[in-house]
């Protein structure tokens, strides 16, 4: 659950047990209207298939292998271009957030870099790489970078200095001081980078898929649409859509484990 | 430089408590005989930010072991003393010697806000204060016994973010006494608290600073907790020591009573004839 939503849930309302599943009656009900306005032909399976098709041409992927296939491609190639953009701008980020000298050095250079829409070089990447995986990685890299470094940065930048003081006064050295007092200030506004840069990843691979591309959900959803098999174009966003909700989900969960400390977090 | 309270007071008993020379009465019943206290002396000390002059030449003696307040108007420079002190400012001019051979643990500041990290539960915010020692054997049971020391011991797992703002003032008195400090300096430690959570803690500091016998510097806005903590009360005006008044009141101090009300009285009224002049 996000800081704000848990803070401005009122304890009383909580109800623990049906929690976990009220937010599956709205999905579950769409899905049964869908089901039902496509069977009674209220919609034309041409515009929208069933979800009972949906399904079943993801069963009919899932036994030939390909959607596996294509899945890992897919997960593949959205982490290692997180991994490494995420640690680049992670890793500027500190240097700019703790050193007065780094910050001087390039945050005016990222910050116009920043106002470059990272799609907008898809022509200029694919004339770099080809279609090859390094122009995948390169524009998710590209894509996750800005918001980890920007909250980065501003996590550090933001830390109390009292604390900081504090900590000095205490005689913490330089390590101990940013382990115990400037990191785990900054997590909170780390997490929330890396929750914007999670969206980022998946939007940024979709469209590298479906553009350039020969493997992967978005070279699925394309191919499909050649053949004009709507059920599985379908399918592929769904897929997305759930993977997306995957790795938020992890990120959410990752950051209650971490920031037990938070009122927001604690237990209720 | 320090001006007797007898030019302006009427003649009561209060009158000759005035103090003309601090060094002169070191000892007092009162005050622990086994002092592990520093005594301080800071001579001539100035010290400006920019072209703003906050302290123009301070003279001071403590005595090991003695508990003195310094009261004063907002921006007359407590604050700044009280860093010099601590070594959290640099001297301009003059010198703080505290005779004898200083650790960095034999100092400790205790400020308005309680600064505990909010990520590390209560007991790792008390062992912060063992400095150097963090890492030594015993640090647990030290820190368990300062958080006794202060009532807490029964919240040593608790996130600070659910004690209340007398609990983690308290975490943080246990985080300076766990180094022993043989100076502790005070900024508006209670300015944020409640009327009743602040005398519960004004006791809890008079009663850790008898048993401990450290040196005691207490900046207050509040001219009632001066003089019902300290020994002595330092009034700054204009970046100097205006006033140096002794409270001679036994201890344990009765609250509200004729003496210490009228010595009360008498620094205020020091303190509001200084604003009228300007
Ligand atoms: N770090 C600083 N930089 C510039 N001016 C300061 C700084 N610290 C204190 N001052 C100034 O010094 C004066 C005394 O401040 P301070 O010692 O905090 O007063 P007090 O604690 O008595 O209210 C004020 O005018 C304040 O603005
Ligand atoms: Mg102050």
């Amino acid at each position: 659950m996000s800081l704000i939503d848990s803070v401005s849930f009122p304890r009383s309302v909580r109800l623990p047990r049906v929690d976990g599943l009220i937010q599956w009656i709205v999905p579950l009900a769409i899905i049964a209207i869908w089901q039902l306005a496509c069977v009674t032909g209220f919609v034309p399976t041409r515009v929208l298939p069933a979800p009972s098709d949906v399904v079943l041409a993801g069963w009919k992927l899932l036994l030939s292998g390909e959607l596996v296939r294509n899945i890992w491609v897919s997960f593949w190639r959205a982490s290692i271009g997180f991994l490494i953009g995420g640690s680049i701008g992670f890793a500027f980020g500190l240097a700019n957030g703790l050193s007065q000298l780094s910050a001087k050095l390039t945050d005016t250079t990222l910050q116009m870099v920043r106002n470059v829409p990272h799609l907008a070089l898809i022509p200029l990447v694919i004339l770099w790489f080809g279609i090859d995986e390094s122009a995948k990685l390169f524009l998710v890299a590209l894509g996750v970078f800005f918001p980890i470094y920007l909250n980065t940065l501003h996590g550090i930048r933001t830390v109390d200095p009292q604390l900081i003081e504090m900590g000095r006064i205490y005689g913490m050295t330089d390590g101990e001081l940013f382990r115990r007092v400037i990191f785990p200030g900054a997590l909170p506004s780390i997490f929330v980078g890396i929750r914007f840069a999670l969206g980022i990843m998946w939007l940024t691979l979709i469209v590298a898929e479906t553009i350039a591309a020969s493997s992967g959900l978005g070279y699925m959803a394309m191919q499909a649409r050649e053949f004009m098999l709507i059920d599985v174009v379908v399918l592929s966003i769904l897929i997305y859509a759930l993977l997306g909700k995957l790795a938020d989900s992890a990120s959410r969960v990752l950051e209650r484990l971490t920031l037990a400390w938070h009122p927001a977090f604690q237990k209720r | 430089m320090q001006t007797a309270l007898r030019t302006s007071l009427p003649e009561t008993g209060l009158a000759s408590r005035a103090n003309f020379a601090p060094h002169a009465r070191v000892v007092r019943e009162e005050r622990p005989v086994h002092t592990s206290g520093l005594p301080l002396s800071i001579r001539g000390l100035r010290k400006s930010f920019g072209d703003n002059e906050v302290l123009r030449g301070i003279d001071l003696h403590i005595p090991a072991g003695q508990f003195v307040a310094i009261v004063g108007k907002s921006g007359c420079g407590k604050s700044t003393l009280l860093r010099l002190i601590a070594g959290l400012e640099k001297v301009d001019a003059g010198s703080i010697s505290f005779g004898d051979q200083v650790q960095p643990e034999d100092i400790r500041v205790m400020f308005q806000e309680p600064r505990l990290l909010p990520w590390a539960r209560v007991l790792a915010n008390v062992k912060v204060g063992l400095g150097r020692d963090r890492a030594s054997g015993d640090a647990q049971s030290r820190a368990e016994k300062a958080l006794s020391e202060v009532g807490l011991a029964d919240k040593r797992g608790q996130w600070p973010s659910v004690l209340s703002g007398g609990q983690k003032q308290r975490v943080a008195l246990a985080r300076a006494l766990v180094s022993r400090p043989r100076v502790l300096a005070f900024d508006e430690p209670l300015g944020a608290l409640d009327a009743l959570t602040r005398i519960s803690m004004q006791r809890l500091l008079e009663r850790v600073w008898r048993d401990q016998g450290f040196t005691a510097i207490l900046v207050t806005h509040d001219v009632s907790e001066a003089v019902a903590l300290a020994d002595r009360v330092l009034v700054i005006e204009e970046g100097r020591i205006a006033h140096d008044v002794l409270v001679n009141a036994a201890r344990p101090r009765e609250r509200g009573s004729v003496e210490l009300a009228g010595l009360e009285g008498s620094i205020l009224s020091h303190l509001l004839s200084a604003d009228d002049r300007t």
